[in-house]
């Protein structure tokens, strides 16, 4: 059985699509235009079904968040669906619902992004419906609080009511330490709860402008319409100056360990977390960054990774042991690693296995074989990755809202060739050696570091039977 | 955000999943896609769409009969055995075999389901006779070596662990055993530990032997091969299979329970609610028409009356993150789902709103505009999702398995058109009664006095 790949794993693979058979093609050989207000446009043509996905990305997101305004960028993006002069609140998702079409939108540290998926022949009715809200956004108090419950609700669904994202929330407060990446991307409760009319608009001012977006358009297209129609509805679209992202840089404190361990009745399965600062896919730290993603193959792949061989089928001390690598960012971020212990195990036996298949990392390196079959796999992958629609326009937005170019995309199979097996040993010495900066996280049952099984098995017989119900 | 979690750094997004997705999709329409039918000199059948235009293909193939045949004290046996069938085969052990598929980039996969036991295969044409010749041992030489049952039982384990305090897990486990009390789909496919630790070698050999039989045996594929060669491969994969499986029954149910109410009080911030009755089953002559309903009723997100109800703007709205429907069709029973949570303040809120709005459209059925609003939608995004070959495949596997006819392309969109009002109408009436509905609440629900447990007003 596979582990579940991570985001940040999965964009790797995605990123990965290239190199078919001998000389090394592009990744995604996209057709790249800037409209003259900045806009930058990127098409890809793929022509399986008669579809087209459209994603406008802009270069915002909740580490742009000032201090004590947390939540707002994720809040603007709810409140992008509120209408505008032409179309009314609501109305944009029950416009494209009555196309056959889908659409939603996503927030993250770096980036905010908005996408439909529709019948190509309705590209023209998408194109303009985004473009009037990247300028007309019209908000109403009316409109803006009730919509503030709703992402507090959303932050309670998906955070307070799961101890497993409550202690990855306070596992990167620990870790990374002075950045705005250190606080959640929804938002504390507190601050959401003040977010108001004026601040929201404000947000949208500032940041929603062509000059700071990329509009990607992937499906069965021409990419001359589509270059005709982005000129047609963004191209009259003013630009307008956008402030520098200043970004506080990671206070790494070294020498200080940083563990958490959280509590909670609704847990019987204890897991064991680990977070590093690692680099990212900055000019500075991208040769490292490449090479740590060969690593990650190596170390963390499901089934077939040193951890999960370690772990699982040699001590046998966990049931699931692997890791992910959060590098598409503007700054530096985390390479986490977690694993479940087996039936009996004790969690610190579990952290006691993954310190030493780092230890023996640290001291011998990977081998030459291990980098082979890894840069094969990663190679192989791309091919696979090119089966897909969203997958090329997820790539490419997240490359290009945290600093990296087209040509950094596409180059990306010829640069993961090139990787040695000297460049992986000094990438991951560099995160796991004696300067790691780390925070460690032990997610437990109110009792003890075990699962505890009775209680599992009686809980487990028959729910609706149990004393619990009313 | 809607689709998979995608774990715990995800970006948030706008609105994910809400129920959890055990309904088939909503079957496409319009054939911009040739499905032929292959038949091995053999005589296996397959249904293929060919596409050349990348370098590799996908196989689906599924055999009838799942977890819902698993024997008492024996639960979580068909999926133990899809898991150990990608563990070592042949003269290859698990490691071997593992990492050979990792380095070839191939995906073989088993699962099983309450009526299903189905795998697929996806690889790229540079591997696709190795690929072929691997998915061949696991059918016919599985190794079930001693170290890998055990890891796997740990990890069926394991993950029931997990579940067990998760609250989403509670409500939908609460909810199958109230439902279906007393019938196979009432128990868990994944096992409880007890029944995981039950489980020998012996009983996944014999699982296999009954279940493994051509007769029960359905396969698709999509991508890159040819009629000819998928033709031959058929033989090669499937040949060596006994001719028929063991003979099995499951018996129809109907949701029970009706009107009842279950709360599981637990220590978090909000309250799930989970609603279910009656529903339908993938054959049913109304299936579009009750596909519509729920379209308008809370299959359609934003388009949908509890998502308005509950979320959107304006006075007294705000109060969750969202709440939609679904019909859920099994081989032999059908629900009618809904589902979303709350902050425990207003559960009692949310819940009546959602039982009033269950009871109008009963009453009054969709209006004009709902019901062409479906149509549009339901016919036309059909294709959105087939932008890849394993999902064209697991598409034909859906005709397949629902016995849903080569020529069902062409007729989607007309099946659709042809739903009136009246039909709505008398759907609504079937499927909405809320004085039918089975309740299960998880959190710390408040706001309730022993009136809001009696059915919900007319």
């Amino acid at each position: 059985m596979r582990i579940v790949l991570s985001a940040a794993r999965l964009c790797l693979v995605l990123l990965a699509f290239a190199a078919a058979g001998g000389a090394r093609a592009k990744v995604f050989s996209p057709t790249v235009t800037t409209l003259s207000n900045g806009l930058q446009v990127v098409v890809i043509e793929n022509h399986l079904a008669p579809v087209v996905t459209q994603m406008v990305w802009y270069k915002t997101g909740a580490a742009d968040e000032d201090a004590g305004h947390s939540g707002i960028a994720h809040f603007l993006e709810h409140l992008m669906f509120k209408g505008t002069p032409t179309v009314g609140p609501g109305e944009f998702s029950k416009i494209i619902g009555r196309n056959g079409g889908e659409d939603n939108a996503f927030t993250y540290y770096d980036y905010t992004a908005y996408f439909q998926t529709i019948k190509s022949d309705r590209l023209e009715l998408i194109m303009k419906l985004e473009a009037d809200r990247m300028q007309n956004l019209a908000l109403t108090d009316d409109q803006v609080y009730p919509e503030r419950d709703v992402i507090v609700e959303e932050r309670r669904q998906r955070i307070d009511g799961s101890p497993e994202a409550r202690l990855v929330e306070a596992l990167r407060y620990a870790l990374l330490v002075n950045s705005p990446y250190g606080r959640p991307a929804i938002g504390w409760e507190q601050e959401m709860e003040k977010l108001t009319t004026a601040d929201a608009i404000a947000w949208y001012k500032k940041w929603y402008v062509p000059n700071n977006a990329i509009l990607i358009v992937v499906g069965d297209v021409k990419p001359e319409d589509v270059k005709a129609l982005a000129e047609k509805y963004y191209g009259p679209i003013p630009a307008r100056p956008v402030p520098e992202r200043a970004r506080p840089q990671i206070a790494p404190l070294p020498g200080a360990e940083r563990r958490i361990t959280l509590r909670d009745p609704d847990i019987h399965q204890p897991s064991f977390s680990r977070y590093y600062i690692a680099p990212n896919f900055s000019a500075k730290t991208r040769k490292e960054a490449l090479a740590l993603e060969v690593f990650d193959e190596i170390f963390g792949a499901g089934d077939t990774g040193r951890l999960y061989l370690a772990l699982t089928v040699k001590t046998k001390v966990a049931t699931a042991a692997g890791s992910s690598y959060d590098d598409t960012a503007v700054d530096p971020v985390a390479y986490s690693i977690f694993a479940s212990p087996a039936p009996g195990k004790d969690i610190a036996a579990v952290e006691k296995g993954v310190d030493a298949v780092i230890e023996s990392l640290v001291k011998d390196g990977v081998t030459e074989a291990e980098v082979t079959d890894a840069k094969t796999r990663l190679e192989a992958d791309a091919i696979l990755a090119r089966d897909s629609l969203d997958g090329p326009a997820h790539a490419i937005g997240e490359a290009l809202t945290t600093g990296q170019t087209i040509d950094d995309v596409e180059n990306w199979p010829d640069e993961i060739a090139a990787v040695t097996r000297d460049d992986v040993n000094a990438a991951m010495r560099k995160v796991f050696g004696k300067d790691a900066v780390s925070a460690t996280g032990w997610l437990l049952p109110m009792q003890g570091t075990k699962a505890p099984m009775d209680a599992v098995e009686a809980a487990n017989k028959a729910p609706v039977a149990s004393g619990a119900f009313r | 955000m809607r689709g998979p979690m995608r774990g715990p750094m995800m970006p948030f997004g706008r609105l994910f999943q809400l129920v959890a997705a055990l309904a088939l999709l909503a079957l496409p329409a319009k054939a911009a896609f040739q499905i032929q039918k292959v038949v091995s000199p053999g005589g296996i059948e397959a249904w293929l769409l060919e596409d050349h235009r990348i370098p590799l293909m996908s196989l689906n193939f599924t055999f009838r009969g799942g977890a819902a045949l698993d024997p008492a004290g024996k639960e979580g046996l068909a999926v133990m055995t899809a898991a150990l069938l990608n563990e070592g085969a042949g003269s290859l052990t698990a490691t071997v075999f593992q990492k050979e598929l990792a380095d070839k980039s191939i995906a073989l996969n088993y699962g099983a389901d309450f009526d299903n036991f189905s795998g697929s295969l996806k690889a790229l044409t540079r591997y696709r006779d190795r690929a072929f010749d691997m998915l061949a041992l696991t059918l016919t030489k599985p190794r079930f070596d001693p170290d890998a049952v055990e890891r796997v039982r740990n990890e069926m384990i394991t993950s029931i662990a997990t579940n067990i305090g998760s609250p989403n897990w509670i409500a939908r486990r609460t909810l199958m055993e109230t439902v279906f009390a007393g019938h196979p789909y009432a128990r868990p496919a994944n096992g409880t530990v007890a029944s995981v630790r039950a489980i020998g070698l012996a009983d996944m050999r014999q699982f296999l032997k009954n279940r493994f039989g051509r007769d029960q045996l359905l396969v698709t594929a999509a991508g890159d091969i040819t009629p000819a060669e998928l033709g031959a491969s058929l033989d090669r994969l499937f040949g060596g299979l006994p001719a028929k499986a063991a003979p099995f029954s499951i018996p129809e149910v109907s949701a029970e329970a009706a009107g009842k109410t279950v709360t599981v009080v637990r220590g978090t911030p909000q309250t799930i609610i989970t609603l279910a009755e009656a529903g339908m089953e993938r054959k049913d002559p109304d299936w579009f028409a009750g596909q519509i309903v729920n379209y308008a009723l809370g299959g359609g997100g934003f388009n949908s009356r509890l998502m308005e109800d509950v979320r959107g703007a304006g006075a007294k709205k705000g109060l969750s993150y969202g709440f939609s429907s679904a019909l859920t069709p099994y081989a032999h029973s059908g629900l009618m789902l809904a589902g979303g949570s709350t902050k425990n303040a207003t559960a009692a809120e949310v819940l009546d709103i959602v039982k009033t709005e269950f009871g109008k459209v009963h009453r009054d059925g969709i209006t004009e505009a709902e019901l062409r609003d479906a149509k549009i939608y339901i016919s036309g995004s059909f294709p959105l999702s087939l932008t890849s070959t394993e999902r064209l495949s697991a598409l034909l596997m859906q005709l397949r398995v629902n016995d849903l006819g080569i020529d069902y392309l062409d007729r989607r969109d007309g099946l659709i058109d042809a739903v009136t009002l009246d039909d709505a109408k008398r759907v609504s009436q079937r499927l909405l009664d809320p004085a039918k509905l089975t309740t299960i609440m998880v959190g710390q629900p408040q706001g309730f006095d022993k009136a809001a447990e009696a059915p919900a007003k007319p």
